[in-house]
């Protein structure tokens, strides 16, 4: 959260009742469905880092990649920097994303899985370059990739070695060259320090800061480790089971988280702090996540809500802003 | 938690355990020491590669080829266990050492119900129980790691439990014996943090109520602020600091421990500030300096750094630290 207050930006990327389901098991007619993102409204500003939390399977991925239309929208709609990029309505005719593509970039999670082995490092950033066509001359694709290459703390002399030659670490600062070649406005980072030593995370956020300020990017922090979110991210979504349930400015979010499953996943970070760790009050959820697949009735968190009524198993609780740039969707509030 | 300071339960003596790959030797765990008490529960903290793992696995005798033990013992209780024969290792492993391993998706067997798995642990050990008996143990054993329906459970298979359950399933295996030390590598690692934190506090209760003793394998330094008495921070095969954890936390000595402090965002910060990064990339373990492991990040480096490995300073009070920062500083002081 460097470089002050951004609560008076433009918003960059609106989202409006997303939904993305996955079919399994069946053809037409029988098919059932992974509701991994279900009806999510919110919006990113200019220059601001948006974090988004929660457990494993609770569809914050894949909200990330459906933004981008990497995973195509099952319905709801997207619009990016005033330009409608998808339109559940229009049912299969949307616009083409090769020129968005420049804008919206990705860092992905495991940076061993997502550069490809046979490619030179150089082959790898400048792939990009060569789709939408920003170098006229070799000269200037080879000075491109070696000021990309320094940007991100890597030599240029590098950028004939294979990924396999670099640590994790560095893997991943070869990951970001990649999506800074195309001058990008908007990057999700998906996970991009969850694969990484506890002593390099700190490198690469850093990294990740510096580049902000620098480029003026906006970012979409999507991470489990809650401490690193609340850290880098000026506001901060949380999702449950495909919903995001809470949604607020980052400290505002800590300091007074109003839904449950907030307080909760809150109170389960572990701190680094023996006399904290031992007196502070921590509330300890039963069982497990739902399936996707049959999600619960109402309030999908119902089953685990300590304050769960009869009213929060059969209807879905309404997305509200419940104080100024606070939103949240419970029904006891 | 009380600590039995006179009676040792674990005595590791410069333990060096090397692989022989076929590019060279790796030095995996390069000569260290600690000892442990009755009911206490140690951490061992410190990055992929720095041994911490693979010094587990030398103690209940899992070390695979071509990893080899070249120096050291381990005393457990006084014997040492580097010369029990393969049949005694057996014997020892299960009853008085058990272990959890990170991965519960992996290390149950896909294709035995629980219950079958939870009694062969039993059924091992002691030749005298029957199949009833050990049965209800395994029942008995679910219902302590809080598991609802014990009877239904112990007739599925590892598939149809959810990974948080999966997990506790290890830990009811790991203590169906009652092993007087329990080696838990990275348990919560896997797990999602609601699901950490139920299987902590299970933990934390567990060994309340059993008295034994656990070395808690992992690399969040915000567990072991949870759930240990004392901490090593291992670097590059090599303990660099040892202590009680408010030792470790408060009063930290090694460059290495406090860079990690230093660098890890908190969750409870007040306000905004910059993280302060340890530079440069973990070790190579296939050509490590001749010097301190961590001499080539460390701020403070010194000539000597780079050239001896630095000895172990005694800080008091069991604390100790293995650097050439404090041996300096203690010469000054004489």
């Amino acid at each position: 959260m460097a470089g002050g207050d951004k609560s008076n930006n433009p918003v960059l990327l609106q989202v409006e009742n997303l939904k993305k389901y996955f079919p399994i098991q069946g053809g037409k007619g029988n098919a059932k469905w992974v509701q991994a993102v279900e009806s999510v409204n919110c919006f990113i500003r200019k220059g601001e880092t948006f974090g988004l939390v929660g457990e494993s399977g609770c569809g914050k991925t894949t909200l990330g990649r459906t933004i981008l239309r990497l995973h195509e929208p099952t319905s709801g709609k997207i619009i990016y920097d005033g330009e409608v990029i998808y339109d559940g309505a229009n049912g299969k005719n949307q616009p083409k994303m090769l020129p968005y593509r420049r804008k919206m970039q990705i860092i992905f999670q495991d940076p061993s899985a997502s550069l490809d082995p046979r490619m030179t490092v150089g082959e790898i950033v400048g792939e990009a370059l060569d789709i939408h066509n920003m170098c006229k001359t070799k000269e200037e694709r080879t000075n491109r990739i070696n000021e990309l290459l320094e940007t991100v703390g890597l030599n240029a002399e590098q950028s004939n070695r294979y990924p396999h030659e670099f640590s994790g670490g560095q893997q991943q600062r070869i990951g970001i060259a990649r999506a800074l070649a195309v001058n990008p406005e908007f990057i999700v980072c998906d996970e991009p320090i969850s694969a990484l030593d506890v002593s390099i995370q700190s490198q690469i956020v850093n990294m990740l800061e510096d580049m902000q300020e620098e480029l003026g990017l906006t970012y979409l922090f999507i991470a489990h480790d809650i401490s690193v979110v609340r850290h880098i991210s000026d506001r901060i979504g949380v999702m449950y089971l495909g919903n995001m349930v809470e949604l607020g400015a980052s400290r505002e979010l800590y300091d007074n988280p109003l839904h449950p499953y907030t307080k909760t996943l809150l109170s389960a970070v572990p701190i680094p702090d023996p006399e904290v760790s031992k007196t502070r009050q921590r509330i300890v959820l039963e069982g497990d996540i739902p399936s996707p697949i049959n999600p619960p009735s109402g309030c999908r968190f119902h089953t685990r809500c300590p304050y769960a009524t009869e009213r929060c198993k059969q209807e879905v609780p309404e997305w509200r802003e419940i104080e100024p740039d606070h939103f949240a969707a419970c029904h006891i509030l | 938690m009380e600590m039995n300071n006179e009676k040792k339960l674990i005595e590791v003596k410069d333990l060096k355990v090397s692989f022989f790959t076929p590019v060279g030797e790796v030095k995996a765990v390069g000569g260290i020491s600690y000892e442990m008490g009755y009911s206490e529960v140690m951490g061992i903290v410190g990055e992929s590669g720095s041994g911490k793992s693979v010094e587990a696995y030398t103690i209940i005798g899992l070390l695979a080829s071509p990893g080899k033990v070249v120096g050291g013992e381990i005393l457990f209780e006084g014997k040492n266990l580097l010369e029990y024969d393969k049949k005694q290792m057996e014997d020892f492993r299960g009853r008085e050492v058990s272990m959890i391993f990170q991965n519960p998706m992996t290390c149950l067997n896909p294709v035995y119900t629980i219950g079958n798995q939870l009694m062969e642990a039993l059924l091992c050990h002691d030749k005298s129980i029957g199949r009833e008996e050990a049965k209800k143990r395994a029942i008995e054993m679910l219902t302590l790691v809080g598991i609802n329906n014990p009877d239904k459970r112990i007739k599925q298979y590892p598939h149809e439990l959810s990974g948080g359950m999966r997990q506790r399933v290890m830990i009811a295996m790991g203590l169906i014996c009652h092993p007087k030390l329990l080696i838990a590598d990275e348990p919560t690692t896997a797990l999602d943090v609601t699901i950490q934190a139920q299987i902590l506090e299970l933990m934390k209760d567990i060994q309340k109520k059993t008295q034994m003793s656990i070395i808690f394998i992992t690399h969040n330094l915000g567990v072991v602020a949870e759930i240990c008495d004392k901490v090593s921070v291992m670097y590059a095969g090599k303990i660099v600091e040892q202590g009680n954890v408010n030792d470790i936390f408060y009063n930290p000595s090694h460059p290495y421990t406090k860079g990690l402090l230093r660098s890890m965002p908190r969750v409870d910060e007040k306000i905004y500030e910059r993280l302060i990064p340890i530079e440069g990339s973990p070790v190579d373990m296939l050509n490590p300096p001749e010097g301190c492991g961590f001499g080539a990040r460390c701020e403070h480096c010194m000539k000597i750094c780079l050239r001896k490995q630095p000895p172990t300073v005694e800080l008091g009070n069991g604390h100790r630290a293995a650097c050439w920062l404090l041996a300096t500083k203690e010469k000054e002081g004489n």
